[in-house]
């Protein structure tokens, strides 16, 4: 039990820390511009076949490093050319064109890659166990994503606390048009936001693609589970997304860890009651609705606090 | 999207001549619906009728969301697959427990189940519009799609639930085995569809929906609740989704979980806004180009969902009216006669805009018969020429196309915007255009 509840904390913290990878840009993207990028999970995506193509061509170093940028590059076009171009027809067409983006990323993904999975492997080089703790091997690469995913997150909290971009950045949070007020190239300042979270969500498709699937449908997978996890942190809040993050990844984690049902708990249910509803719900294991889990919090969240966990603008 | 076709302006009732024309494309379209299987009366054209005239309703219906209530919903599926699920076990209940219900009547439980789930959830849902509605519409979306894989007693899990149309009682001596009977119950359902939901925009209700999604502010002060309007929007579209989804279960009789899902959900946004949001007509126009495009592309191409995903980012950024905005874009111009000022730039436009076009489609089959051949010889026939996909040639062809294309093609529609500047000014001056 005592194994269960490490391992299950340690990759849930990873799986949390990934999704924060992938939650902070999308929660300062909205905050700044108003545009919830429905794409961001695609960005993921190509981060992770980028960072397979170019482990297959170049090494996996190099593709840590050029694979982001790549993917920070397409964020930047599509906010140059696309959303600035639909900005004039309201934020219903932004969230639009970045939803008809991500069915066209996934499409054209499948078209090159196929939509089997790759066989993207872990460097040579980490592919060795980190240390044994109760008789479970514990791999080295998943250390080396949970320090990544900390070192970004550390020169992020840096970024936006020490430097004057931070500030800007902070200050557009809150107060977006006072910005724009006080003379700062807010074009430029979207492009690069948006950018820089493009790249952040391609480190984090680089690093998690040897160690979960990369296949051509992992944008649709874990594009949902983003959402939920900005509307229940609240959105534009960092703090919320970092910390419903690691709630969304801790609880993920542990469902799919936990083998208990209601009739394990309880005892199997009255043979009358079989090829029913109830039956259903009795038999069904905490793994089995492990994927649910998260929309079961939306909903909750929605009905007691709907501005979310720490969210406190209304949209 | 404020200058709407149910705008407050043409309000005052209808002199005599407006209101037989009003009628008269009504009767029109009720012929048309009559006579097309008539025409066409192939087994592969009558299943597409049916399968055009079920998206019309579903687009109508998530155009109550989308264009008159400013509601971007990304799981409108919800409804419709739940509407199915009822149709589908009411009609097993019936046959099993010989109950008195006909089959026509079987899509008005769909409706029902799918009314009665947006009565529950959609309280919750609509609490707030724009973005945050966009994102639980997506969650509640996934959890009703997952949970139905879970649930399998009431939703079959992978299978799905079968059920016979036959069993059930019959109407007029009809048995509703052969599709041309389920086609005209398709129709006629299209028909009472199109007509209550086109009534719902002119009752008072429609209106207010229409003022919640232009100013949900003033709606407060005026003293309605914008909460409550948008609950019964979402309410009347969860009803006449859940239609839709009935019919779908007649049609094909079975109902499996793929109906709740994101696909469905993604392809009824995208006929709805191809089709254009602002006017009744819109979502009509596309359902039947999409459904007729996905019945069609299936067949030419491996990546019909690449062209969507294009047609439909194109549309978001040059023409967010869709179809039906870029056509009534042009009334007053008809109007005033001013209309052959802009064909001539058309007609110039339409030479180098194909070309990129082309180019784009050359671009995208190599690509895709490249990959999928693994370098290997493949030819692509596309219109008739013989590409072959691995040659340097046929990448270069494609490449000159879309960059020479679109470098002509700029011009050339830099010239429709003066003409169309031309065109309007003119228009004004003759008091056509306000």
């Amino acid at each position: 039990m005592l194994e269960l509840i490490v391992i299950s904390t340690l990759n849930g913290v990873l799986f949390g820390m990934l999704l924060f990878l992938l939650s902070s840009g999308l929660t300062v993207i909205f905050s700044m511009m108003g545009v919830l990028n429905f794409a961001h999970a695609s960005f993921y995506m190509l981060g992770a076949f980028f960072g397979y193509q170019l482990t297959r061509w170049i090494g996996f170093w190099p593709a840590l490093v050029i694979a982001p940028l790549l993917v920070g590059a397409i964020g930047m076009a599509v906010e140059r050319y696309g959303l600035r171009n639909t900005h004039k027809h309201g934020h219903v067409a932004e969230l639009l064109l970045t939803f008809g983006l991500a069915f066209a990323i996934e499409e054209i993904v499948s078209m090159i890659w196929g939509k089997s999975p790759m066989d993207y492997r872990v460097p040579q080089a980490l592919d060795f166990s980190a240390f044994t703790i109760f008789s479970t091997n514990y791999p080295a690469y998943k250390m080396f994503m949970l320090a990544v995913s900390v070192l970004i997150f550390i020169a992020l909290l840096i970024v936006l606390k020490r430097t004057r971009v931070g500030l800007i950045v902070q200050a557009a949070l809150t107060h977006p048009s006072m910005v724009a007020h006080l003379g700062h190239n807010v074009g430029r300042v979207f492009m690069l936001v948006f950018g820089v979270g493009c790249a952040l969500a391609g480190v984090a498709g680089v690093i998690a693609g040897p160690a979960l699937v990369t296949q051509s449908d992992m944008a649709g997978l874990l594009g949902p589970i983003l959402f939920v996890v900005i509307v229940f942190g609240g959105l534009g809040s960092l703090p919320g997304a970092f910390i419903a993050s690691l709630v969304i990844g801790l609880v993920q984690t542990f469902a799919v860890a936990l083998n208990g049902s209601l009739a394990s708990l309880f005892g199997p249910l009255d043979p009358s009651f079989n090829a029913t509803v109830l039956a259903d719900i009795w038999n069904v294991t905490i793994a089995q609705i492990a994927p649910i889990l998260p929309y079961v919090l939306l909903v909750l969240i929605l009905i007691f606090r709907p501005m979310g966990l720490m969210g406190a603008r209304e949209t | 999207m404020s200058d709407t076709a149910t705008s407050a302006r043409d309000l005052p009732v209808p002199a005599r001549g407006q209101s037989l024309r009003f009628y008269g494309i009504w009767v029109i379209a009720a012929i048309v619906l009559i006579v097309l299987p008539l025409l066409f009366s192939s087994g592969s054209s009558l299943t597409s009728f049916s399968l055009i005239g079920i998206a019309i309703i579903f687009a109508l219906s998530y155009n109550i969301l989308l264009g008159q209530t400013g509601l971007l919903s990304f799981g409108h599926a919800v409804y419709y697959g739940l509407g199915g699920f009822a149709a589908i076990h009411v009609m097993n209940a019936v046959t099993a427990y010989d109950w008195p219900i006909p089959l026509p009547f079987i899509p008005l439980v769909g409706g029902l189940g799918g009314l009665c789930f947006a009565a529950v959830i959609g309280w919750v849902m609509t609490k707030r519009a724009g973005t945050v509605f966009a994102m639980i519409s997506l969650g509640i979306g996934e959890l009703v799609a997952s949970s139905s894989l879970i649930l399998r007693s009431v939703f079959g899990g992978e299978s799905g639930i079968t059920t016979d149309r036959t069993a059930l009682p019959h109407m007029f001596g009809w048995s509703f085995g052969p599709q041309i009977q389920v086609y005209y119950l398709i129709a006629a359902w299209v028909m009472i569809s199109a007509i209550a939901m086109y009534a719902l925009t002119r009752t008072p209700l429609g209106r207010i929906s229409n003022a919640v999604r232009d100013n949900p502010e003033r709606v407060e002060f005026i003293g309605y609740d914008p909460h409550v309007v948008r609950y019964l929007a979402s309410c009347f579209a969860g009803l006449f989704a859940g239609v839709a989804g009935g019919l779908t279960a007649i049609n094909f009789e079975i109902a499996n979980s793929a109906y709740l899902g994101a696909v469905q959900s993604g392809l009824v946004l995208f006929a709805t806004f191809i089709g254009g949001t602002s006017y009744f007509f819109g979502p009509i126009l596309g359902a039947i180009l999409v459904t007729y495009l996905q019945l069609g592309l299936t067949n030419l191409t491996t990546v019909w969902q690449l062209y969507f995903g294009i047609i439909f980012i194109g549309i978001v950024m040059f023409a967010p009216g869709g179809i039906a905005g870029l056509l009534m874009m042009h009334r007053p111009l008809v109007r005033s006669g001013t209309l052959g000022m802009v064909i001539p730039s058309y007609l110039l436009a339409l030479v180098p805009t194909l070309v990129l076009v082309c180019g784009v489609i050359l671009g995208i089959e190599t690509i895709a018969h490249y990959t999928e051949s693994q370098g290997q010889g493949n030819v692509i026939a596309l219109f008739g020429i013989p590409f072959d996909a691995t040659a340097a040639s046929t990448w270069i062809i494609a490449a000159v196309m879309i960059v020479g294309g679109y470098a002509v093609a700029r011009i050339t529609w830099r010239r429709i915007v003066d003409a169309w500047d031309r065109a309007t000014t003119d228009a004004r001056d003759r008091g056509h255009l306000a």
